[in-house]
């Protein structure tokens, strides 16, 4: 027994080691990449590893490793379930004979994602179970523990942790590593792995049935755990529920929900012993839901009563707000303390010398009145420099693109996608968009690694996630199997090439790609590639400030004159954008 | 009465807050004490204001409630600033007397406060201002301004002054742990005087 500080996926990383895992694959995405890149860079490792290409790619690899009867773990963020939502809802039908844990981790207040989603209503949907940690200690306990609950119930198990879990930190207790000495093999049984009509419908009824054991064992377990201490009882899941146990006071009745789906029984019980019962949780009001099935003529306050918001994330002040909106005690009294007035914003922004600003700059240079739907990954911080229209999700620039340029639109659509995104699912929409003859310009922003969720390789990285040096994958030959007739590969830190690349695009018909190719500035630098800063020559600079609106980070305004500062990376591009000459490489590397 | 001493340490995505908040941690564990801590990860960390969290004693979750910090280490002049509401009424303020400006200073022309008018807004707390480029520089490098902001913490964190200088020599990289330690003694110097 050691006990360490960790990070939230630190400790869940441990604890596949000493389940321990045999097979691992995921996709990268805010705030679960971690986990993967930590088992992966074990010094030695006794499980297959792998970052998949895309979600419901990495959830049917480890499906598959199930279905032989070894421990398998995938591991993406929220919005990457609905990739996976196609094997998942099935896998509970067929049902696993090795664990499969699934880690999709939600992000409350949308910190690095699109939306608010709740993977708990998936875990529904699927009918598969959900374990909901509250603190790292009980992530970690949970997913050594779900591996076992896994094959016990014969079911995958969705582990839920959010933001608040994965990227908080704490004292844990951690056990022993594992070396796993299973081995798969495949059992061929076609009336389990087959789902066809005649066989899915058996297995539909024999998940119905699991169903109920499922509910009194989390109970059992203590992952669903009441104790009645007064007239009111408060019920809170997940982090929310450490924020509550902060602020109870001991005479209000708690009870913390761990695991899904919930005993109903057994949570009638506790309700029906109190006067009012108060339910926090984050996002949706999934227990709410089920506490309000339960109630009777108990009085529950939450979401629904107005008392919680249905957005955002809970903190022991957002948690104390709304105990006390629905009168329940509290042993603590926040002070009111509003955010201090007149402080400019700090967003994030794109690096110095990061290739994406320089795309941006000249794809508005050449497409003045061009529309930009864009895609997920840094280069949506492209919207700063007005290069971003729209967002959905991993892989719809290529698709919206085509549609609005269908759509009768007659401006220019120029859109733009990360070379991870593109292999994830951008090739479908360039397929389709040849296919059904779209006039689009497509840019794929390719640095050959996923930067964004911290520098993951992928297919056009050249090597495995283990470092195995693998053929990179040619997303030029992808291009033009798709039929792309114009494939163009620049490099973005010859700004001059790069803006009459993307002027013979714009000059022609049908889809044309132009494969912006250059390190992402973070791993060039960490590979050892330094360049000469650029210096502003104060004689020759005229204050024009042509230089600033290019965006870069490193240059900044003294009094009527433009200086670079000691955050350059030395990219060239402004002495490329000054209109008099007046940046040029100086200073020491 | 909270259980928890609770630290925010704020500054800009790249400035070595995480490491801030791991020698802490690092700390607690040498001394045998329960600590919790919140971090921000991902693409908020591209130059943009980030926040750690960190619950000496802390048992329950990760966050701290605005109104309720005892000690804010500022990275950066105008992070002080911004998360300044933090801090309980008496609560303290370390921060580095030195801000970077927004890049949206310059490309939008919003305002920014100049570093008398942030220390002026500052002065309902008790505000101890660090030179820690200044140092660093002296210790042997800028980019152990980190370290140097740590040491003059020191002089006020709930821990003592072995674990934190264990903690950093466990987490800096070996080569660099002359300099750090130099720097680590230039700020805990810099911190007595306030």
């Amino acid at each position: 027994m050691e006990r360490r500080y960790l990070l939230g996926n630190e400790a869940i990383a441990h604890a596949c080691l000493e389940s321990p895992v045999d097979f691992i694959s995921g996709y990268p995405g805010t705030p679960s990449s971690e986990v993967v890149d930590i088992l992966r860079a074990q010094s030695e490792r006794h499980y297959y590893t792998e970052w998949s290409v895309n979600e419901k790619v990495a959830l049917e690899n480890a499906l598959g490793a199930a279905w032989c009867g070894i421990r398998a773990l995938c591991t993406m963020k929220h919005v990457g379930l609905n990739v996976a939502a196609d094997p998942l809802m099935t896998s509970s039908y067929t049902g696993v004979t090795g664990g499969l844990v699934i880690m999709s981790a939600d992000d409350p207040f949308a910190h690095s994602s699109q939306n608010e989603q709740d993977s708990r209503m998936y875990a529904k949907f699927a009918k598969v179970p959900c374990f909901d940690p509250g603190s790292i200690q009980e992530a970690h306990d949970m997913v050594r523990d779900a591996f076992t609950f896994s094959e016990e119930t014969g079911l995958p198990v969705i582990f839920r942790p959010t933001t608040r879990i994965c990227h908080s930190k704490g004292d844990v207790t951690l056990g022993d590593v594992q070396v796993s000495e299973r081995t798969g093999q495949f059992n061929r049984d076609p009336r389990q792995y087959v789902v066809i009509p005649v066989h899915t419908r058996v297995l539909h009824k024999k998940l119905n049935e699991k169903q109920a054991p499922i509910k009194k064992r989390l109970v059992e377990l203590g992952y669903n755990k009441a104790e009645v201490r007064g007239r009111d009882a408060v019920i809170a899941s997940g982090i929310a529920a450490s924020y509550v146990m902060e602020i109870i006071p001991s005479t209000t009745s708690f009870a913390k929900i761990g695991a899904y789906p919930i005993d109903e029984e057994w949570l009638k019980d506790f309700v029906s012993r109190h006067d009012r019962v108060l339910v926090i949780e984050e996002l949706a009001p999934f227990v709410e839901e089920e506490v309000l099935q339960v109630a009777g003529r108990v009085p529950v306050f939450g979401k629904k009563s107005g008392n919680a918001p249905y957005e955002g994330e809970l903190s022991p002040a957002a948690v104390g707000r709304i105990m006390k909106s629905a009168g329940f005690a509290m042993n603590v009294d926040f002070p009111v303390a509003n955010p201090v007035p007149d402080v400019p914003p700090r967003p994030p922004i794109l690096c110095a010398g990061c290739m994406h600003r320089t795309t941006f700059y000249a794809m508005k240079k050449v497409f003045r009145e061009g529309i930009f739907p864009s895609d997920i990954g840094c280069y949506t911080l492209g919207l700063q420099l007005g290069g971003v229209d729209t967002t959905i999700c991993m892989g719809a620039s290529i698709t919206v693109a085509s549609g609005i340029a269908h759509s009768g639109e007659k401006r220019d659509v120029v859109c733009t996608i990360g070379d991870s995104t593109f292999l994830h699912t951008g090739i479908q929409g360039l397929m389709n968009a040849v296919y059904n003859n779209a006039t689009i310009t497509v840019v794929i922003l390719d640095n050959r690694i996923t930067a964004m969720t911290g520098h993951q390789p992928n297919p056009s990285t050249g090597i495995t996630a283990c470092g195995v040096p693998v053929p990179a994958v040619s997303i030029e030959a992808i291009c033009r199997s798709c039929g792309v007739s114009y494939v163009e590969t620049v490099d973005p830190y010859n700004l001059t090439i790069l803006v009459n690349t993307f002027k013979e695009a714009k000059a022609r018909p049908g889809v044309k790609v132009v494969i912006v190719r250059h390190p992402c500035v973070i791993s060039a630098r960490r590979s050892g590639i330094t360049r000469r800063p650029y210096v502003v020559n104060n004689e020759k600079c005229t204050g024009c400030r042509t230089c600033i609106r290019f965006g870069c980070p490193a240059i900044e305004m003294d009094g009527e004159k433009a200086v670079i500062t000691s955050g350059c990376s030395g990219c060239s591009i402004c002495a490329q954008v000054c209109l008099f000459g007046a940046i040029s490489t100086g200073g020491a590397k | 009465m909270k259980e928890s001493y609770d630290i925010l340490v704020v500054g800009i995505g790249g400035q070595g807050t995480i490491l801030a908040s791991n020698i802490l941690g690092e700390a607690c564990m040498i001394e045998n004490r329960p600590v919790k801590g919140a971090e921000t990860h991902g693409m908020a960390q591209r130059g943009g204001s980030v926040e750690s969290h960190i619950r000496i004693g802390g048992t329950f979750g990760p966050l701290i409630a605005p109104g309720t910090a005892d000690l804010i280490i500022a990275f950066d002049l105008l992070e002080a600033l911004r998360y300044s509401y933090y801090l309980r009424p008496g609560g303290k303020i370390i921060t580095n007397g030195r801000m970077v400006l927004p890049t949206s200073v310059f490309t939008q022309g919003i305002l920014v406060p100049t570093d008398q008018e942030i220390i002026g807004r500052l002065s309902e707390y008790e505000l101890c201002v660090i030179d820690a480029e200044g140092l660093a520089r002296q210790a042997g490098s800028p980019l152990t301004q980190n370290i140097v902001m740590m040491g003059a913490a020191s002089q006020f964190l709930p821990l003592k002054t072995e674990s934190i200088v264990q903690s950093v020599s466990r987490l800096v990289p070996p080569k660099t742990l002359d300099i750090n330690m130099k720097a680590f003694e230039l700020g805990r110097k810099a911190g007595s005087s306030c």
